[in-house]
């Protein structure tokens, strides 16, 4: 029993990450129709901007964190300022191309800044551990847990009550309704990509102060999040922090028990479940676990 | 002239894709407080117009190559759609093109957008007693509205930006007889609330009976215009756009000489 749990634990920590990755790509997809398939560089220039405010210029990790995210928002919106809204009005396949274009141009960039090396991200957390009830927690997972439930739950309340909120639902439905409604597609769009990019920076952070370290290869994570993404339905933010945890406790809970039960699939089998889930549920549900079936009448 | 129109176009031309002319030189005037209504086949440039005046020719590949559109006389031409709004056009679309996923309040809140916050309990209340139906269903998702109460919400939405001028997009389609008058009230209603009309209409019995003034456009351009009650008597008028034979009587097949009278004003 102890085991599962722990499983558990570690399987939402891993999710927590893939639901902020997921979020990100359903944000900008939403509001622009568009696949960033450069988000896993954003999440990589997030978590090495996050290195040099907190190791480099020694800044309390907390504030680091948060000068991260801005930073990496404000990277997010010129990129769309720059590159993207010039694609406005271009077939989607044209604009999906650019972002992965982009993303080859983020990895070599951030090699040239900070090296291949595998850097240690100074932070609070470490390897200390809690123990509630015979269990035993990584204080770094409780806080990853803790700081994406509120970053989700801010991020609903945001999309949910407050006008850019709106304006984005809106012009995610119809763009050009929305426009004759006064609201300013550049805004929302802009607005989407600092989200999106904000998210992957601290996606990056928490991944980073975690045992692997902070090495350019940490973009991949966002292609494990991409199932998690298509799993919970593409246009869906809920179904995207949904995929998120699915797939995070499905990668934990098989590495888990890889010894006992999948010895004969070979090791890291962990690695191919979440993209099997993927395949399963889109069989079942072509649109995803909450995407949007049209709301129409009949 | 006395006042100034509150919206002024002159000799537009319009070009899709680079290529292709849709309006040719078109001009025309909406006076202050007025409903000017303006008639036209499927592929006349009637909503090419609005897009022009509106900015949203942007999401069509349009661009505006000649002429000026002009709002209470403050040049206007090819401006941000956001701005448009701001200066107190509103358009309803064609299809209505509600957010059918989003909450009735929700569409309303959107359609205030360009609103200070301060002024939507105002904004709001001044359409909810426009259409009561809709404060019923404030809560309920637009998608599930009736075609009629769509339309209404439509109209609700677009008054959220308290327009001067409001652009109508052939409200009255796909909609009963019955709701074509409802909507019919409506716009009068809202023009004697002081805002000007612009009702793009193939309903022209429904467009001329409450418009002062009437345009009628064929491949782009201005082919008559004249005061609503001389264009409901004109004859060619009642033939190709209200259906009806100048005798009133049944029209015989058998001698269809009218086809030499010359179906088209340009040309």
């Amino acid at each position: 029993m102890t085991t599962f749990l722990t499983n558990v634990f570690a399987g939402l920590a891993l999710g927590s990450t893939y639901a902020l990755v997921a979020l990100g790509f359903v944000v900008i997809y939403k509001s622009t129709g568009v696949i960033n398939f450069a988000q896993g560089g954003l999440l990589a220039l997030g978590a090495y901007l996050g290195y040099t405010f907190a190791d480099n210029l020694a800044i309390a990790f907390a504030v680091s964190i948060l000068l991260a995210c801005a930073a990496a928002a404000i990277v997010g919106a010129s990129v769309e300022r720059l590159v993207l809204r010039r694609m406005v009005g271009q077939p989607p396949f044209a604009v999906i191309m650019i972002t992965i274009g982009l993303l080859f141009v983020i990895e070599p960039l951030i090699t040239a800044i900070w090296g291949f090396d595998n850097l240690p991200l100074a932070n609070p957390w470490n390897i200390q551990t809690v123990e509630v009830g015979g269990l035993v927690l990584g204080v770094r997972d409780l806080w990853t847990i803790g700081i994406t439930a509120a970053v989700v739950v801010a991020f609903f309340l945001f999309f949910r009550y407050t006008r850019m909120g709106l304006a984005m639902r809106a012009t995610a439905f119809d763009p050009e309704a929305a426009l004759a409604q006064g609201i300013s597609a550049r805004r929302v769009y802009a607005t989407s990509w600092a989200i999106a990019a904000a998210l992957a920076a601290l996606a990056g952070i928490t991944l980073a102060a975690g045992p692997g370290g902070l090495s350019p290869s940490i973009s991949f994570i966002a292609l494990a999040a991409f199932p998690a993404m298509i799993l919970g339905g593409l246009d869906s933010p809920a179904g995207a922090v949904l995929g998120g945890v699915i797939i995070g406790l499905a990668e934990a809970l098989t590495r888990g028990y890889q010894d006992q039960l999948f010895s004969w699939a070979g090791a890291n089998v962990s690695l191919i479940v979440p993209y099997l889930l993927m395949i399963v549920i889109l069989l079942i549900r072509p649109y995803g676990l909450l995407g949007t079936k049209d709301v129409r009448r009949i | 002239m006395a006042t100034v129109p509150v919206l002024s176009v002159n000799n537009l031309e319009v070009v899709y894709d680079d290529v292709v002319l849709v309006l040719r030189g078109l001009s025309l005037d909406v006076p202050d407080g007025s409903i000017v209504a303006l008639l036209g086949a499927n592929g006349a440039g009637k909503t090419t117009l609005l897009r022009a005046v509106t900015g949203l020719l942007v999401a069509h590949r349009g661009k505006i190559t000649k002429g000026t559109v002009t709002v209470g006389g403050d040049d206007l031409t090819g401006a941000d759609p956001a701005d448009v709004v701001r200066r107190g056009v509103a358009q309803v679309m064609e299809g209505r093109r509600i957010f059918a996923e989003m909450s009735v309040e929700d569409n309303l809140r959107a359609g205030g957008h360009s609103r200070k916050r301060a002024e939507y309990r105002e904004d709001v209340t001044r359409v909810y007693d426009l259409f009561p139906l809709l404060a019923q269903r404030r809560r309920g998702t637009a998608g599930y509205l009736s075609g009629g109460e769509q339309q209404m919400l439509a109209i609700g939405r677009a008054l959220m930006a308290r327009p001067k001028l409001l652009l109508l997009d052939e409200p009255s389609l796909g909609l009963a007889p019955r709701l074509v008058e409802q909507v019919r009230d409506i716009v009068v209603q809202i023009n004697g609330q002081g805002t000007s009309v612009l009702l793009v209409e193939q309903n022209a019995v429904m467009a001329l009976s409450i418009a002062s003034y009437g345009y009628v456009l064929e491949v782009g351009k201005v082919v008559r215009d004249g005061p609503a009650a001389e264009l409901l008597d004109d004859e060619d008028i009642r033939e190709f756009y209200l259906g009806s034979t100048p005798d009133s009587g049944r029209r015989s097949f058998a001698e269809v000489k009218s086809y030499r009278r010359k179906k088209r004003w340009s040309a």
